[in-house]
């Protein structure tokens, strides 16, 4: 791979080195603990789960994932119904308070969550599914495929996504997240095509690629079996950020009042909260909660991304 | 250089070209006619609509082939006409928006150059430093996954209300009108500190994170090792290191200009500040789409030419652009 010794990878345009920590016992010594004989998988989780990095982002993010799933069981009540006094503080009764509209905040949370995760997960594979794509091809291919897809990369890359997207989402009307989240994918996968573009540029000259070429397999299957599995660590970390980014941008439409309108998110919750001048008023409970998910989520990814980063790259220097 | 610097110039005038012709695509091309759907979502009076309903007829120039109106929307920009604002009807939108841009600026740019500053001064120190590295690093990852309007609603309600330090609307007191006098100066600085804060923040943390890893990297590296082997003072070194770990992050400011931009949009809106952030959310709640468009147009702009700044101040800085051996990115 193009990534040096050191396994530094290029994510973003710009080069991410490998973070070392010392505590961690991979980065300790450079070399596994683990018998070789151990199956692949298997001894990427040995080494996942000691680094502590990774089980911390981890346990954060599978903690908002299950209360996702299943705090709208814990909600007594839904997320959108008048159903009780306004403007309570947290209690008993309403564990995160209620709206100017007497609705429970936790409800609202919990849902806003599913929304968060639906976004992130759609917008980023979709992100991720072009980024990849368009990163093998060019990179592969090269000459003209290249260069018109290397522009198209450029121009994509330089329009800001947000720009963009509210004057596509003021005009299309969006009805749900799924939309929402198509449009987000559409816009944020050109720092992905770029990084996969130069990691295949430099796996394609490499020998076991020449010899399945001579094999006469087909391109396809080439990259499918020779050139993406030696970049699956990279694929898993672009997937990751990807992941975080669409979530953070989801929020900002959701907060313009660009996202489904009927519905619940965080971003819908900071604007309903903005509106309901919350912040002015002293109700914390209202905005306070949406922030702290949003954060939690998508810090909680690009800390198990940085854990990633160290579980990786002792790896990458044995190939 | 120059065929470096070329480049980019082409990739620029391409990107023009392409969001140009996207904001004259959208409202052609998206299911529905967009008169139709711009006069239902108004809910205009019916004698309102039928002069709205001409109008947009005409603004957008429906009533001549597509060719046509591409070219003649060209040509509309090229005379600085980006059509009337209905919200502020009859303003044009360029002068809403010449109107907005100073204070957009004046948060934006700031915040933007003291946060890459302030960032990558941290990110460096707190690099192979235990005590720092570690407040540091978590503080940096909560900061850049924090959302821009949820730090400014968070600052308001901390500083605005809770203890009334800074005001939480506009960019001045009402009570005055903006010109170059001191109190006007005064009363505009703190109104700014807030929004300010909401962006410098969050851009500082990512900068910090960055600037870390790079330097780590850098610090690792054979040149370094050669240099501190030679008996060289670690600080001497390290500002090496600083001057290499730089290069990427200067390329990473390139790629972040867009998300500073949609921050700004949203910190704006919460602090009503009256910049694009806040004229784009009032072409969004009025359905001003020549304003949404025009808006649109000026960011695009404006990237454009910071993205050519950083370009040249690329090429001064790494020599390696100069004489042609690689670009930047």
């Amino acid at each position: 791979m193009s990534v040096s010794e050191r396994g530094d990878v290029e994510i973003g345009g710009r080069v991410q080195p490998a973070t070392v920590e010392a505590s961690a016992p991979i980065t300790a010594t450079g070399t596994p603990l683990a018998p070789p004989a151990v199956a692949h998988r298997s001894e990427f989780l040995y080494f996942a789960f000691r680094n502590r990095k990774f089980v911390a982002g981890l346990a954060v993010v599978t903690f908002m994932l299950a209360l996702a799933l299943v705090g709208p069981y814990l909600a007594d009540h839904k997320p959108l119904e008048f159903s009780g006094p306004t403007d309570q503080p947290p209690s008993t009764e309403y564990w995160f308070g209620t709206t100017s509209f007497g609705q429970d905040v936790f409800a609202q949370f919990v849902y806003g969550l599913r929304a968060a995760f639906l976004v992130g997960a759609l917008g980023g594979g979709i992100a991720w599914l072009l980024g990849a794509g368009i990163g093998f091809t060019a990179g592969y291919r090269g000459g003209w495929v290249d260069d018109v897809l290397n522009m198209i990369t450029n121009v994509v890359l330089v329009i800001p996504t947000l720009a963009i997207l509210i004057i596509v989402a003021a005009y299309l009307n969006v009805h749900s997240y799924a939309t929402e989240a198509v449009l987000i994918g559409l816009t944020s996968w050109p720092w992905a095509a770029r990084a996969v573009r130069a990691q295949t540029f430099s796996l394609k000259t490499r020998e076991f690629v020449d010899i399945a070429r001579l094999s006469g397999r087909r391109t396809r299957q080439i990259i499918a079996t020779e050139i993406a599995p030696n970049m699956s660590s990279y694929l898993l970390m672009m997937f990751i950020l990807l992941f975080g980014g669409a979530i953070l941008i989801g929020a900002s439409l959701d907060f313009l009042g660009l996202g489904p309108a009927t519905s619940v998110s965080l971003g819908l919750m900071m604007h309903n909260a903005f509106l309901a001048s919350a912040m002015l008023l002293g109700f914390w409970w209202w905005f306070v909660p949406p922030g702290v998910g949003i954060i939690a989520i998508v810090g909680g990814l690009y800390v198990m991304n940085v854990g990633l980063d160290d579980v990786f790259n002792p790896k990458l220097r044995e190939l | 250089m120059t065929r470096y610097l070329l480049r980019k110039v082409l990739i620029y005038f391409v990107t023009f070209w392409v969001a140009v012709t996207i904001d004259w695509a959208i409202p052609r091309f998206m299911p529905g006619d967009p008169v139709d759907g711009l006069l239902a979502r108004m809910q205009a009076q019916p004698a309102a609509a039928e002069h709205l309903s001409g109008y947009y007829t005409q603004a957008f120039g429906f009533d001549v082939p597509l060719w046509q109106q591409y070219l003649n929307f060209w040509a509309a920009l090229f005379h600085g006409d980006l059509g009337l604002s209905i919200a502020n009807f009859p303003t044009p939108v360029t002068d809403l928006i010449w109107g907005a841009l100073p204070y957009t600026l004046a948060l934006l740019v700031p915040a933007i150059l003291l946060s890459f500053w302030a960032g990558n001064k941290v990110g460096a120190l707190a690099a192979r430093r235990k005590m720092l590295d570690n407040t540091v690093l978590p503080v940096g990852y909560v900061l850049t996954a924090t959302p821009q309007m949820w730090l400014a609603i968070i600052l308001a309600w901390l500083f605005a209300t809770t203890y009334a330090i800074f005001p939480v609307t506009g960019a001045y007191s009402l009570a005055l009108q903006p010109d170059w006098s001191l109190e006007f100066a005064r009363s505009f600085l703190h109104h700014w500190v807030l929004p300010f804060l909401a962006l410098f923040l969050v851009a500082f943390g990512g900068w910090a994170i960055g600037m870390r890893n790079m330097i780590i990297y850098e610090l690792e590296a054979d040149y370094s090792n050669y240099l501190a082997s030679l008996g060289a003072p670690t600080k001497l070194v390290r500002k090496y290191a600083y001057r290499n770990a730089l290069l990427p992050q200067i390329t990473g400011l390139a790629l972040a200009l867009g998300a500073v931009v949609a921050g700004a949009i949203v910190v704006e809106i919460v602090f009503a500040y009256p910049g694009l952030g806040t004229l784009t959310l009032n072409a969004i709640e009025n359905r001003d789409y020549f304003l949404m468009q025009g808006i649109f147009l000026f960011l695009i702009v404006g990237v454009l030419i910071a993205n050519f700044v950083i370009d040249i101040a690329y090429v001064v800085i790494d020599p390696r652009t100069r004489i042609g051996m690689q670009g930047g990115a």
